[in-house]
């Protein structure tokens, strides 16, 4: 047993762990903070795997970004507990009967499935030696596959698009700031300044200026 | 038995103790930048700041530390106990974490790790965490409403912290931090530091840096005089003193990054006799504290932005700005012929 191995088991133990409280935390806050412990685990066994790049990838956008997400739309909204528990048992024996597929297929498939010895030498962009593996991944990501790389930029820039065209409304009556306007505002335009002498105040005419 | 302990166990424990030696020098040196933080703040309105414990109020700090730790620590009845104590623990752990990979000579570090760049944004951008948690946790309306808009502000200024590291990196060719650092020496010293040919990334790095960070003038997160505390207003003692241990770490890592990233890291700024024979550590530790320095003054001069106004800045001002800059370095490092191979 070396450290990778120990390490191996502390990640994936947890990693399953996380998952499963995932599943049956009553709190939905709970259960997004769990998913991000399941993230961070997998990102360890990435490391383990020797694919740091993957690892460091999964936290920044995963984690960082996505779960932040999902804890902002989960947070907000007002979950009401006892209407989540309501009807549990209706569902119960079609939520264990689709379980029970599942669990059926995967154990098929795990049972039937044997991996070819050669498929190290099948690979169509082996990785060259002596590169580090976010060197490697970028050899290929540019050159070898840049169009798929391409696409799948394009339809995340066509889903940000839609999302903003979705949301987007003018409405005629919210005020908005033009910046550059308020920029462009001088000293002269913006203030005045008055000596007021003690006991007079200003004339009306004075003070009609001032709030201009 | 003997080569488990000699190939796996010895590793693990001189890694724990350069950790440990590591994490008792940061904390000392946080407890001055924290003083220094407020020495700084008092000599521009013209006050003398904390004077009192030890010699020119060198002790205030810890004694801040033993009053944090000796106060009682109130919990909401109303809180989610467990997230409530674990979000401090999150930003103050993370913020700690960072520090694993910072090179300050060369050889200097815990982990040199070829994603190191990447690391320091992966732990930044889960300090957003300790935030949200915290501010959810207090079961309250102040707290969860800066928890929110702190959380859009760290978000949205990490996009442009990751463009201008690219900037950086394309220049130098590798993710390694010390790597960073050795692109960097050259003939002409500090001429030859990225601050330079790289300025208004510089500038950029460090207004987001300030917004990462929360300090002011983007403090929208704690904002004393509209959101009360912000997202901490429900803690006290030692859980409080974790966040703002955790907010002061944080700085000082964004320093060092700064000081890595533009500034040559260890390397002196003029590559000749006398400068050669001070430590490497030193030049670090200047550059550093120079770093602080204009973040301390920009929290004594510049008044507080307004939150669409920052908003603003991040989104319309240097997001297009730094991918503008990623795109026109690439093209004169292909162009030139300057590409690191």
């Amino acid at each position: 047993m070396s450290m990778p191995v120990l390490f191996f088991y502390l990640y994936a133990g947890a990693a399953i762990a996380a998952a499963v409280m995932v599943v049956f935390a009553r709190n939905p806050v709970h259960s997004a903070l769990f998913l991000i412990l399941v993230f961070v685990n997998a990102a360890g066994m990435f490391v383990l795997m020797g694919a740091e790049f993957l690892a460091m990838i999964l936290i920044v956008v995963y984690v960082g970004a996505v779960a932040v997400l999902f804890l902002f739309v989960i947070m907000m909204l007002d979950v009401d507990f006892s209407r989540l528990r309501e009807g549990f048992l209706e569902y119960l024996p079609f939520g264990l009967l689709i379980g029970f597929i599942f669990l059926a297929e995967l154990l098929l498939l795990a049972g039937g499935w044997v991996i070819t010895p050669t498929v190290t030498k099948t690979i169509t962009a082996p990785i060259p030696a002596g590169v580090s593996n976010t060197e490697a991944l970028g050899l290929v990501l540019y050159t070898r596959y840049i169009h798929y790389f391409q696409i799948s930029g394009m339809i995340l820039l066509v889903a940000m698009i839609g999302a903003i065209v979705l949301t987007l409304r003018h409405k005629k009556s919210v005020k908005r700031q033009n910046i550059a306007e308020q920029n462009a505002r001088t000293k002269e335009a913006a203030m005045a300044i008055r000596q007021v002498k003690p006991g007079q105040g200003l004339s009306d005419s004075d003070a009609a200026e001032w709030v201009r | 038995m003997a080569d488990f302990f000699m190939t796996n166990l010895l590793p693990l424990l001189i890694v724990i103790g350069q950790s440990f030696l590591l994490l008792t020098i940061l904390l000392i040196t946080i407890a001055y930048v924290l003083l220094a933080d407020r020495k700084i703040w008092a000599a521009v309105q013209i006050r003398r700041g904390p004077n009192v414990v030890g010699p020119w109020g060198l002790l205030q700090s810890f004694a801040d530390l033993i009053k944090m730790v000796v106060k009682e620590p109130v919990i909401p009845s109303g809180a989610n106990k467990g997230v409530f104590l674990l979000a401090p623990l999150v930003t103050c752990v993370l913020a700690l974490a960072a520090w694993a990979v910072i090179p300050v000579n060369a050889g200097w570090v815990i982990a040199d790790i070829n994603v190191g760049v990447l690391y320091i944004l992966a732990v930044s951008s889960l300090s957003v965490y300790g935030i949200i948690m915290a501010g959810w946790a207090s079961n309250s309306k102040y707290p969860f409403l800066a928890a929110l808009r702190s959380a859009a502000q760290m978000v949205s200024y990490e996009v442009s912290i990751g463009f201008v590291v690219i900037c950086v990196l394309l220049c130098v060719g590798s993710l390694n931090l010390t790597a960073v650092v050795e692109a960097q020496n050259s003939k002409w010293g500090m001429l030859g530091w990225y601050w330079l040919p790289l300025f208004p990334m510089f500038v950029v790095f460090y207004v987001s840096a300030l917004a990462e960070t929360n300090r002011p003038p983007f403090d929208l997160v704690e904002a004393e005089s509209e959101l009360v505390a912000g997202f901490m207003v429900e803690y006290s003692a030692t859980p409080y003193m974790l966040f703002v241990l955790g907010e002061y770490v944080a700085i000082a890592t964004m320093c060092a990054m700064a000081t890595i990233l533009f500034l040559g890291g260890w390397l002196p700024p003029v590559p000749y006799a006398p400068f050669t024979w001070v430590p490497g550590v030193v030049w670090f530790l200047l550059k550093a504290f120079f770093m602080f320095f204009l973040f301390a003054m920009a929290k004594a001069i510049v008044p507080r932005y307004r939150y669409d106004q920052l908003m603003r800045l991040g989104w319309k001002v240097f997001l297009p700005l730094s991918l503008a800059m990623v795109v026109i370095v690439a093209a004169v490092l292909q162009f030139a012929g300057l590409a690191p191979k």
